[in-house]
């Protein structure tokens, strides 16, 4: 239970300058992990009245590098995190609604993590993007 | 192979995708054949995934390679047909480095009636020294064809 702003969620609303200019935003937690969020807005428009392909796919991308980062602290561990791939599943048309995703980390090793995440508008249990996203880990360096 | 007689990617990435989500980000229309259309993207600090870096996120990359695909899906056609992305893997070499421009080339290698199949190469300048690869489906939604 997150009862005051931990070092945990200071560390998953770290959100680079592309998340901003995508107006990305964090909608809340679940179990420490960022739900990532935005509005339906011209900049993540693809063809008229649906959510561009690759704004998904950023926002999935957002999602699993948030989880990742939290799943690490909550291991005591700071690795540097460097996507090796990422295979995105287009699964519905997102339309004028916001937007939402949430990253889990399927497996954490030392050297690999496989993540995966999610997208759904207003209704969860209908998702209409999913990723999967392999990491290469490296310790950071003077720790 | 059809051509691209009646589809011109240059005029329609400067009508269409100068819009929406392609103008946010930024890409445009670089260069083009008969199967293929690559597009460019230009370093920018409000696309950077690293502050400490200055390396873009790669969320802009995929954008740009989805539509760079997608064009050249009507490229090989010869003509525009609705379709959506079905999927699309990315493979990452390398980083791309901050401040120069990131191509994008897709190429539609084999169409069918209800799929086409993508496949593409982001780079600065040298395809031979590939920042990532991709692949991908675009499945048509001319139910009528």
């Amino acid at each position: 239970m997150t009862t005051e702003y931990s070092n945990v969620e200071a560390i998953a609303r770290q959100l680079p300058p592309f998340a901003h200019h995508m107006g990305m935003r964090i909608h809340g937690f679940e179990d420490d992990l960022p739900v990532i969020c935005y509005d339906f807005n011209n900049g993540v428009m693809g063809r008229p009245g649906f959510v561009h392909g690759g704004a998904l796919s950023g926002l999935l991308e957002m999602a699993a590098f948030s989880a990742l980062r939290v799943v690490l602290a909550n291991a005591g561990r700071a690795d540097q995190m460097k996507p090796v791939n990422i295979t995105i599943d287009f699964m519905r048309g997102g339309r004028e609604h916001t937007t939402y995703a949430l990253g889990q980390v399927t497996r954490l090793g030392q050297r690999v993590a496989n993540v995966e995440s999610f997208a759904w508008q207003m209704d969860r249990r209908k998702l209409i993007a999913s990723s999967r996203l392999n990491f290469l880990l490296r310790p950071q360096s003077g720790e | 192979m059809a051509g691209t007689e009646n589809f011109n990617p240059k005029q329609w990435i400067e009508a269409i995708s100068s819009h929406g989500h392609g103008g946010h980000i930024g890409f445009g229309y670089h260069d083009h054949g008969d199967d293929w259309v690559e597009l460019a993207l230009p370093w920018r600090k409000e696309l950077v995934g690293d502050e400490s870096t200055g390396i873009l996120a790669s969320g802009p990359i995929i954008s740009m390679m989805d539509n760079a695909t997608s064009l050249s899906v009507w490229a090989r056609l010869g003509k525009f047909r609705p379709q959506v992305t079905l999927d699309l893997r990315v493979d990452y070499m390398r980083a791309a480095e901050p401040n120069k421009i990131v191509y994008g080339r897709g190429e539609c290698y084999q169409i069918k009636r209800s799929i086409a199949f993508v496949r593409g190469i982001a780079h600065h300048g040298d395809l031979d020294d590939p920042i990532a690869h991709v692949a991908g489906t675009f499945i048509n939604m001319d139910v009528t064809a």
